[in-house]
């Protein structure tokens, strides 16, 4: 299957601000992908981008194959929710789904019934009414309903309390579950991301510094902790993506392969929160050196101290 | 849709990916004696709705599962338990713990702390884990 987005040195300007900027993904179809980036760096503009709500400065983009909104087709099988998960606050939670009727070829409408029910909405309440976590919930569930192939999530649970925030995360991987659809949806917070998400793309400063599936992500990126050294020590083949120092001892994040070479160091696995933070760190450094393919992978282990 | 035989849960400070804690979980649960053969494990969207986790993280997990022999899927039906490990097996494994007692009391005379053989223990099991997966 092809990819469910695709682009090319994307960018995207407001006047004289570059909100997006060289955006190249390949995204796989079957993930959902966590968009991960502090506020400002471009999360939202990529997702409207995606949807066909804002047409990009610079570059190209296909979604499921096609440009956004390149058609009516295409709209109908992407699902696009908006940040802090609006809805009509003057309309009814069923003036909604029969807004969502009216507007959508593929909608089910038994689904958006059932849902509603499961979620106990009550139909005649006026959705200005609801709770975040209802509106939210309302919201996923029009997107949902819309049957998409891909569906777009604009930091769906960033003003939910934890427990709506679990509640929304497992409706939404229940919806996955039973439809196959794709899910790209964006956050700040790794938190909210690290079980649901098996795809991860960092957005730091209007530019992608990671992405790749979660699983390779963490697999090939470790923490080295060793005597005092200078980056350009290290072996070949280990990218050095952070480093701090003390007096004795320096701290690596390294991507590359997993055994530590010597005996007086350790290396430990990175959990996805500090992988992340790292990139975000490094981003913020002058531009780091292309990867280095490891030449060779059949370091000796030896026992860390 | 009867009560499901076993709740997952996940770790995230464990270090230990999602889907093998969930491994580790049947396979805790067949020690425990709580899964037995012919078991019908939760279907994936029954394990996302209450954990709110990846659906592939359920289906890698039931494959692996399916891999060691300890489950098998039954297309369109769902995913039965085939073997059990109840407790009879692990008093079957008496001499075993014997000895494991016995290193322990090495381990703590030749000077080693509890974290220390923790370390020891976790850094070798899981050594021995990835030989024993590369010769399979």
């Amino acid at each position: 299957m092809s990819a469910i987005l695709q682009a090319h040195a994307l960018g995207k300007r407001y006047g004289r601000r570059q909100a997006l900027a060289e955006c190249t993904l390949e995204i796989p179809p079957g993930h959902v992908v966590g968009l991960v980036g502090p506020n400002g760096a471009g999360k939202s503009t990529l997702l409207k981008i995606a949807c066909g709500m804002l047409a990009p400065s610079s570059g190209r983009i296909e979604v499921l194959g096609e440009a956004p909104a390149g058609s009516p087709a295409q709209l109908a099988r992407v699902g696009y929710v908006a940040q802090d998960t609006p809805v009509y606050a003057g309309l009814s939670v069923a003036d909604h789904l029969k807004f969502g009727a009216a507007t959508n070829p593929r909608w089910d409408a038994a689904l958006a019934r059932t849902r509603i029910e499961q979620l106990g909405l009550d139909p005649k309440q006026k959705a200005g009414r609801l709770s975040g976590g209802q509106r939210a919930q309302l919201a996923l569930t029009i997107a949902v309903a819309k049957r998409p192939e891909l569906l777009l999530l604009d930091e769906p649970v960033a003003s939910l309390d934890p427990l709506a925030r679990r509640t929304f995360m497992r409706h939404l991987m229940e919806s996955v579950a039973e439809n196959g659809t794709s899910v790209i949806l964006s956050s700040h917070l790794v938190s909210d991301l690290e079980r649901v998400c098996d795809y991860l793309v960092v957005l730091v400063s209007s530019r992608v510094q990671l992405a790749g599936e979660t699983e390779d992500l963490l697999g090939t990126h470790h923490r080295i902790v060793c005597t005092r050294r200078e980056a350009s020590s290290l072996p070949a083949g280990l990218t050095v993506v952070g480093a701090t120092h003390t007096e004795r001892q320096s701290t690596f994040i390294v991507r590359g392969p997993a055994e530590p070479p010597v005996g007086d160091w350790a290396a430990e696995s990175l959990d996805l929160e500090d992988l992340v933070l790292t990139y975000m760190e490094h981003a913020a450094e002058p531009a780091p050196a292309a990867a280095a393919t490891p030449s060779s992978t059949d370091h000796t282990p030896e026992n860390a101290r | 849709m009867g009560e499901p035989v076993i709740e997952f849960h996940l770790d995230a400070r464990s270090g230990i990916s999602p889907y093998l804690q969930l491994v580790g979980q049947v396979r805790q649960a067949l020690l425990l004696g709580l899964l037995a053969e012919g078991d019908k494990l939760p279907t994936v969207k029954e394990v996302v709705a209450a954990v709110a986790i990846n659906p592939n993280t359920v289906s890698k997990a039931y494959r692996e599962l399916e891999h060691l022999g300890l489950a098998a899927a039954k297309p369109g039906v769902g995913t039965f338990i085939t073997r059990s490990l109840g407790q009879a097996s692990l008093a079957e494994h008496g001499p075993l713990q014997q000895e494991l007692r016995a290193w322990l009391v090495k381990a703590r005379a030749a000077g080693l702390t509890e974290p220390g053989i923790e370390a020891m223990f976790q850094s070798t099991f899981r050594e021995s884990a990835t030989h024993a997966e590369e010769e399979t």
